[in-house]
């Protein structure tokens, strides 16, 4: 048996059982949102005992040498013992400024917060509220904004976009911990085309990435697709037709499975994106952000047709995942 | 005397070798369902790792990994026929980057040897 101790009290685990369910299990609170590994909701950091290396894939090395480990991906050996704390030093307190509908079902939500948050545009931040219920939003904002935006998609029956929807005003509080993720633009090769392509709020990092490759001047052609069911589904039409209309490089695609006309077509994205490439797409650079499907499938497909592996940025949006099982007190 | 790794350019050339290489595996569609549901990054830093090997680089792969790592493909029905494919895709990428038929002779025979691990026969 291996046993966990958080907070004075030792846990003990089941066979093959993560920190997180442990935890989870006799009564601990942790923050956590897709349990695979990836939205990094769930760090904790180990005081004493060892964490096998499956724990720490993925993160900074900086968090990495600090013990940080990722309790949905920690299975401690039989019969070790671990000593852990939760991440609260990697928090920073923000307050929500404001709150904008951007269509049905997208709230942007501005936040403030109280010490700088180093970020690059595209990555995403873990919301933590204060009974600790996680998740992971993407920054649409650029860092020289000053204020923070994350867009909300509003999930049937979803703790955390319900929250926003109903419950928050300006003024409340929270705290965020991030930034993570890897799907940002870095300057060199000016004339790159790039390819961004995302389905609802994956838009989010893409409106960020899109405007940081402007304002760093990004000269090569710049495809932004965003893909929806139907036109209600699309948001930020007007301000990404106006940014094209400034910028000639820029082609604002926006597409929808029916529905479509005027200037939105209408069709599959993934096939739309494909007949737009050229045959052999050397030096392109990709971005895809959204619906994981849409995104891995796409991945697998331009990789296919020659994209290199290094210049596909990809950030599959994970749904947040309950624990199996009953789940005592769960709402 | 230098192994066929250092030979064909050591750790660029296997960099080079594996895009190509595993593009050609993911577009076969006798194989490419033994690799789906997999982050792509990890499994092209496994194929790296595979040709690093096969290639008498440095690499940790031993058979005992080998076996286990294919166990569970091996249930899903990984037979020869696969085998084979794989192995041919390893020669016609080598072969497309120039490497000289004497080394790409001697990855194959060193190939054909993991077949017994991979296969857990
Ligand atoms: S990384 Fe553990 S819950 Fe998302």
């Amino acid at each position: 048996m291996a046993k966990v101790r958080h907070e004075s009290a030792w846990y003990p685990l089941e066979p093959g059982e993560t920190v997180l369910d442990g935890l989870l299990r006799q009564g601990v609170q942790v923050p956590h949102a897709c349990r695979a590994g990836a939205c990094q909701s769930c760090l904790m950091r180990a005081t004493s005992g060892a964490v096998p290396e499956a724990a720490q894939v993925g993160l900074k090395d900086t968090l990495k040498a600090r013990g940080y480990f990722l309790a949905c991906a920690c299975r401690p050996r039989e019969g070790t013992a671990l000593e852990v704390a939760g991440a609260a030093e990697l928090r920073v307190p923000a307050r929500v400024v404001d709150l904008e509908s951007l269509s049905g079902d997208v709230l942007a939500v501005r936040l403030e917060v109280e010490a700088p948050l180093d970020y690059r545009a595209g990555q995403y931040v873990t919301v933590v509220r204060a009974d600790g219920l996680a998740r992971s939003y993407s920054l649409a904002s650029l860092p020289r904004e000053g204020r923070l935006e994350l867009h909300v998609r509003l999930v049937p029956g979803g703790a955390m976009s319900g929250w926003f929807a109903r419950d928050v005003r300006p003024g409340e509080r929270m705290h965020l911990q991030g930034p993570a993720g890897d799907c940002f633009y870095v300057p060199g090769q000016p004339e790159a085309p790039l390819l961004l392509a995302g389905t609802g709020t994956g838009l989010a990092p893409l409106y960020g990435i899109v405007r940081d490759a402007l304002e760093a001047g990004h000269t090569g052609p710049i495809h932004l697709f965003h893909g929806a069911l139907e036109p209600r589904g699309l948001y930020l039409v007007d301000a990404l037709r106006a940014l094209a209309s400034r910028h000639p490089n820029l082609h604002y695609r926006p597409l929808v499975l029916s529905g479509g006309g005027g200037d939105v077509e209408e069709g599959p994205l993934e096939a739309r994106i494909l007949a737009s490439l050229p045959k052999r797409p050397v030096g392109w650079r990709a971005f895809l952000c959204g619906n994981p499907e849409a995104v891995l499938s796409l991945r697998k497909k331009l990789f296919l047709t020659g994209f290199s592996l290094k210049d596909i940025h990809a950030d599959a949006f994970l749904p947040s995942t309950p624990r199996a099982g009953p789940v005592a007190g769960a709402a | 005397m230098a192994s066929v790794y250092e030979r064909i350019g050591g750790e660029p050339a296997m960099a080079a070798a594996v895009e190509v290489f595993y593009r050609k595996v993911l577009g076969d569609d006798r194989i490419n369902h033994f690799f789906e549901d997999v982050d792509m990054e990890r499994q092209a830093a496994k194929q790296k790792a595979f040709l690093t090997m096969v290639c008498g680089g440095p690499s940790n792969y031993s058979g005992k990994d080998m076996r286990a790592g294919h166990k569970h493909l091996v249930a899903r029905g990984l037979n020869a026929m696969h085998f084979d494919a794989v192995v041919g895709h390893l020669k016609e990428t080598l072969e497309e980057l120039g490497v000289p038929a004497e080394l790409v002779g001697q990855v194959m025979a060193v190939a054909e040897g993991a077949r017994a691990d991979v296969l857990n026969r």
